[in-house]
């Protein structure tokens, strides 16, 4: 979230689409209630009456995976008629730059499309520059080849008629979601997104993300009260795990991931540090060299040294142009290329896309490693159905370990902020902690590279002084988190001797004096002590930022952006929505995106979105693998013969695989209803914690698969019976639920059925539960972050006739 | 007549169900084998392991196309319960009303078995349940051990959205007319609290009460 859950009170407009904040996030509806007491309107879009629609003043269906057509549609409506905020446009984006002779785009792709790799060559989309450097602007926003023209033609294609014969949504109800949203455009009101895996797992998720964050752009909604674009994270830490580097294109505070082709720490930070020459541009990750000394240095502590570019020689690098992501080591792990594997806290048995797939890898394994509260459809997956346990030779070991409560230590919620856990129950026998498990382990294998081994100065050179006694201290690492001065350092007049923590990331040094294992989370952990254990009410702004609760990244700033919450003069743009104002000598509220005065005072200020490299946010993002602007594809299975908006039928750069499990089936009359899957509250992820519970299983026993009342009849199927759904991947059985909450849709003037099934079930526990829904889902992923497409892909549903 | 009340405000209830759990927990009962019948409402009804159930119901409508209803339902807690009245004619004072109102099921229902059928059928709501694992009459009491010892019932503290509520009878009565004359202010002039002069758990409803729940006709 740029934004966090309590903001969501002091919203106008708020818009629940990709995600079900009712069922998924109950709590966040404490905040979205608040909001519409005060007059706020609650729009909820989804292809299925969920229980957030429920709750809104206005319900607008749509098929899924047609997000940015209907966004793309709402777009043209704010640009047609004039609904944006021009002067946050033209100074806070990059609406008023000119963009170079070299972009176009022609019939769903842009320049610079090379068919073969299925890549595009990004430099085609590059802005003209000056004889400074500096990109050209046209603030007047008259220019035919700045931003906001080239915007405006793209978007003119994306008509009611056009929008609603791809989506389905009446013509008429995409104009009512239009207009009450686009009147958030007006200067003093906000109007904020609540999305999740409905807009994220697509093959093009990234975009549909996008096309949201440039209509708030356009909007003025960004870094301000009751605005941003907010991610309703799935579950409690997913933040702080991104923020940590689970995934593996980057390292801790979005570092991005070293390949082969930097061999040197000076080869990375001449590739990956932004310039500018706009004197007017902050460009904060300049300071990435810091960022990237300071890490190692955590990472390496006292045999980090200049000489050795700080161990970057040790840390793994990626192979160029090869992912690593979920897909792809499943892909990888099927055909073999690897034999050992740690599923740690997780059950991708279940979790992940084509089931199936993910089962059958596991079995090519010689070792898997399992670490999760209850035995789960991982851990036995060689006893699931369609094994023959004798002929599968994977060893898999279940390690027991204790739950979030069973341990001390921090969560990172959606909205930024680190909360301190301290410790509610002990563990049952047995069980430990994951830090536990991971130092234990970790020393074993040091111990056996002291013998020698491959490559083993990363092992032997890690940092471990932070570890006392075999002991993982969730406190010492929360420091090494935040960082320490390596030696007795002195900035600014002030000595800080060796071994103090580091106050914030400003003080992050790139000559190894210091160290950070997350430069983002550098503040978090001071001499003043454990920031995130705070728990004070005070809320000088009254606007429920609550500075002194928990603490918040970056900086304990509340809202991020939020110097784009003023005008140029520095005064709040909604004045009943204060967070932020120059008081002419210095900024009061939140914490500012940097203390420059503002914009009106040309020689000192910088421009608000201080992480851009000129200052402005992107509504022409031309670093995205995809395109520039958002352009609607097909997913990769749906039931349309054609794309209406071009004659390219599905995003050319989406990661597809080619092993023989994995099948995509589109315009296959076998498989003709459009699926969806999504989670109910009662059950969490898929289920591996809820399906022990009795009084949640009680309340949602077994799968079932929504479905209206017309394709009921249609496939004679009544409510309650037991079905059969299929696609070209697996099967499962569910139970129907005959229901007026989906309706059929009108594509292209033909009647299209979708179905949804919630995928919190597996085959383990209860034995009458039915299994995951990921048996059914496809392996494709977005070009960006290869996220898969398990919210829009083709089934078939029969009649099996027994009751459930 | 003073003491406790609950206000129970439908239109802010997004059937979480934490109220239905929470109740479960404190009154440490086990969960019922259940099937998916057709409905996200699981147990079907109240019984003797289930005193507070989310009810779900769904109809058509003109505006969104659909109207799904969440109906968070237990005991009433009648000021004047019938089935008191009803049982007294057996056994005198095998029901009882505390001090704040709760009308609590004494051991003394374990003599109310041949009753048990007529003792549900006085009740407008169906609610007494006659449990073969207590041998006696339960429902919801109110949470009265808590409430007694200063705590709110688990149900409403398990509230996350401010539906379900439980306070003294002035602050209950204040808080659902404020929250009826906003919900007229939303829904065109629609809405009503349900049996305000006879119950201790007050409804704020916005369409038919059949639409929330079956009501014998």
């Amino acid at each position: 979230m740029t934004n966090h859950w309590i903001d969501i009170r002091n919203s106008d407009c708020i818009l629940i689409m990709g995600s079900n904040a009712a069922e998924n996030h109950p709590i966040s509806m404490k905040w979205v209630e608040a909001a519409t007491d005060k007059g706020a309107k609650l729009i909820s879009v989804d292809p299925r009456f969920t229980r957030t629609s429920s709750k809104a003043d206005i319900y607008a269906p749509l098929r899924s995976g047609t997000d940015i057509a209907f966004l793309g549609g709402m777009m043209n409506y704010i640009l047609t008629n004039k609904k944006y905020h021009k002067e946050y446009a033209a100074n806070y984006t990059n609406a008023s730059f000119i963009v170079g002779p070299k972009y176009d785009f022609n019939d769903g792709i842009f320049a610079g499309f090379d068919s073969k790799a299925k890549k595009y060559d990004k430099s085609m989309w590059a802005f003209a520059k000056d004889d400074q450097g500096i990109p050209k602007r046209d603030l007047t926003l008259m220019d035919p080849r700045c931003v906001f023209q080239l915007m405006k033609k793209h978007y003119e294609r994306y008509t009611p008629e056009t929008v609603s014969a791809i989506t389905g949504t009446p013509a008429k109800d995409l104009k009512l979601v239009w207009e009450t949203y686009a009147a958030t455009g007006a200067v003093d009101k906000t109007g904020t997104i609540m999305y999740a895996m409905g807009w994220t797992q697509h093959t093009v998720g990234v975009q549909n993300i996008r096309m949201m964050a440039m209509i708030q752009l356009m909007l003025g909604n960004m870094g301000r009260p009751g605005g941003g674009v907010n991610a309703l994270r799935g579950e409690s830490n997913v933040q702080g795990s991104t923020d940590h580097c689970l995934l593996f294109h980057i390292w801790p505070g979005y570092l991005g991931t070293p390949n082969a082709s930097l061999p040197t720490l000076a080869a990375y930070n001449e590739k990956n540090t932004p310039k500018t020459n706009d004197p007017l541009s902050a460009n904060w990750w300049q300071h990435k060299p810091k960022y990237m000394a300071s890490f190692l240095k955590a990472m390496f502590g006292q045999a980090a040294t200049a000489k050795n570019d700080f161990g970057y020689s040790w840390m793994p690098k990626l192979d160029v142009g090869k992912p690593y992501s979920w897909l792809d080591l499943f892909d990888e792990m099927y055909k073999g290329t690897f034999q050992g594997f740690f599923a740690w806290g997780q059950n991708p048995a279940c979790s992940g896309a084509n089931a199936n797939k993910t089962r059958q890898a596991m079995a090519k394994l010689d070792w898997m490693v399992n670490v999760n509260l209850f035995d789960n459809e991982t851990a036995s997956f060689w006893k699931g159905p369609g094994m023959e346990p004798g002929d599968i030779k994977t060893e898999v070991f279940l390690l027991p370990c204790v739950t979030s409560v069973e341990k001390e230590g921090s969560i990172t919620n959606s909205g930024r902020w680190s909360q301190w856990r301290y410790q509610a129950a002990k563990p049952l026998k047995g069980c430990k902690p994951d830090g536990e498990i991971m130092v234990e382990l970790f020393e074993k294998i040091r111990e056996l590279y002291k013998d020698g081994g491959a490559f083993p100065e990363p092992i032997l050179n890690l940092r471990w002084d932070f570890v006392k006694n075999s002991k993982f201290d969730a406190h010492a690492v929360a420091k090494l988190i935040n960082g320490y001065f390596e030696k007795d350092t002195t900035i600014k007049d002030t000595t800080y001797k060796k071994g103090t923590l580091v106050p914030s990331f400003a003080f992050l040094q790139d000559d190894g004096s210091t160290s950070s294992a997350n430069w983002l989370y550098c503040n978090s952990y001071t001499e003043k002590g454990n920031m995130a254990a705070r728990r004070d009410k005070k809320d000088p702004t009254g606007m429920g930022l609550y500075p002194e609760w928990s603490w918040c990244w970056p900086v304990n700033r509340r809202i991020i952006y939020n110097r784009a919450a003023v005008d140029l003069n520095g005064k709040p743009w909604s004045k009943n929505k204060n967070i932020l104002e120059w008081n002419g000598k210095k900024w009061v509220g939140d914490v500012p995106d940097g203390g420059w005065p503002p914009m009106v005072d040309q020689a000192k200020t910088r421009r608000p979105f201080i992480m851009k490299p000129d200052g402005v946010a992107s509504v022409f993002g031309p670093g995205r693998a995809d395109g520039p602007f958002p352009e609607h594809y097909e997913p990769i299975e749906c039931p349309v013969e054609k794309n209406l908006m071009s004659g390219t039928f599905t995003n050319p750069t989406a990661a597809i695989y080619g092993t023989d499990t994995d099948v995509y089936k589109t315009c296959d009359p076998r498989f003709p209803f459009v699926c969806t899957t999504y989670r109910v509250t009662e059950h969490w992820q898929t289920g591996i914690l809820t399906r022990w519970q009795p009084w949640l299983l009680e309340t949602q026993p077994q799968l079932f698969v929504e479905m209206s009342l017309e394709l009921a009849k249609l496939k004679s199927i009544a409510n309650g019976e037991k079905c059969k759904v299929s696609s070209g991947r697996g099967m499962v059985e569910a139970v129907a639920m005959v229901t007026g909450r989906f309706k059929p849709f009108t594509i292209m003037g033909q009647t299209i059925h979708q179905v949804g099934l919630p995928w919190c079930y597996g085959w383990l526990q209860p034995e009458d539960g039915g299994d995951s829904a990921n048996l059914l889902t496809p392996s494709a992923g977005d070009p960006n972050t290869r996220i898969p497409e398990t919210k829009a892909f083709m089934v078939n549903v029969e009649k099996i006739g027994k009751r459930g | 007549m003073a003491g406790k009340f609950f206000f129970v405000d439908t239109t802010r209830c997004t059937a979480c169900r934490g109220c239905q759990i929470a109740c479960k927990q404190w009154n440490k009962q086990p969960a019922d084998k259940t099937k998916q019948y057709g409905t996200y409402q699981n147990p079907p009804d109240l019984n003797g392991n289930t005193f507070r159930l989310v009810r779900f119901m769904e109809h058509p409508s003109k505006v969104n196309s659909m109207v799904w209803y969440f109906f968070t339902e237990a005991c009433r807690h009648c000021l004047a319960p019938p089935c008191k009245k009803k049982a007294d004619q057996v056994k005198k004072d095998a029901i009882i009303v505390n001090d704040f109102g709760a009308v609590l099921y004494t051991k003394g229902t374990k003599d109310l078995k041949r009753a048990a059928k007529a003792i549900k059928q006085a009740c407008p709501w169906s609610i007494p349940t006659w449990s073969d694992k207590e041998k006696q009459l339960v429902k919801c009491h109110m949470c009265h051990e808590r409430v007694a010892a200063g705590l709110k019932t688990a149900c409403s503290k398990a509230c996350p959205t401010g539906a379900l509520n439980f306070g003294e009878e002035a602050e209950m009565k204040a808080l659902a007319n404020k929250r009826l004359a906003a919900a007229k202010k939303k829904f065109g002039g629609k809405g009503e609290i349900l049996d305000i002069e006879d119950v201790r758990v007050l409804y704020l409803i916005i369409d038919e009460q059949i639409k929330y729940r079956p009501v014998a006709l």
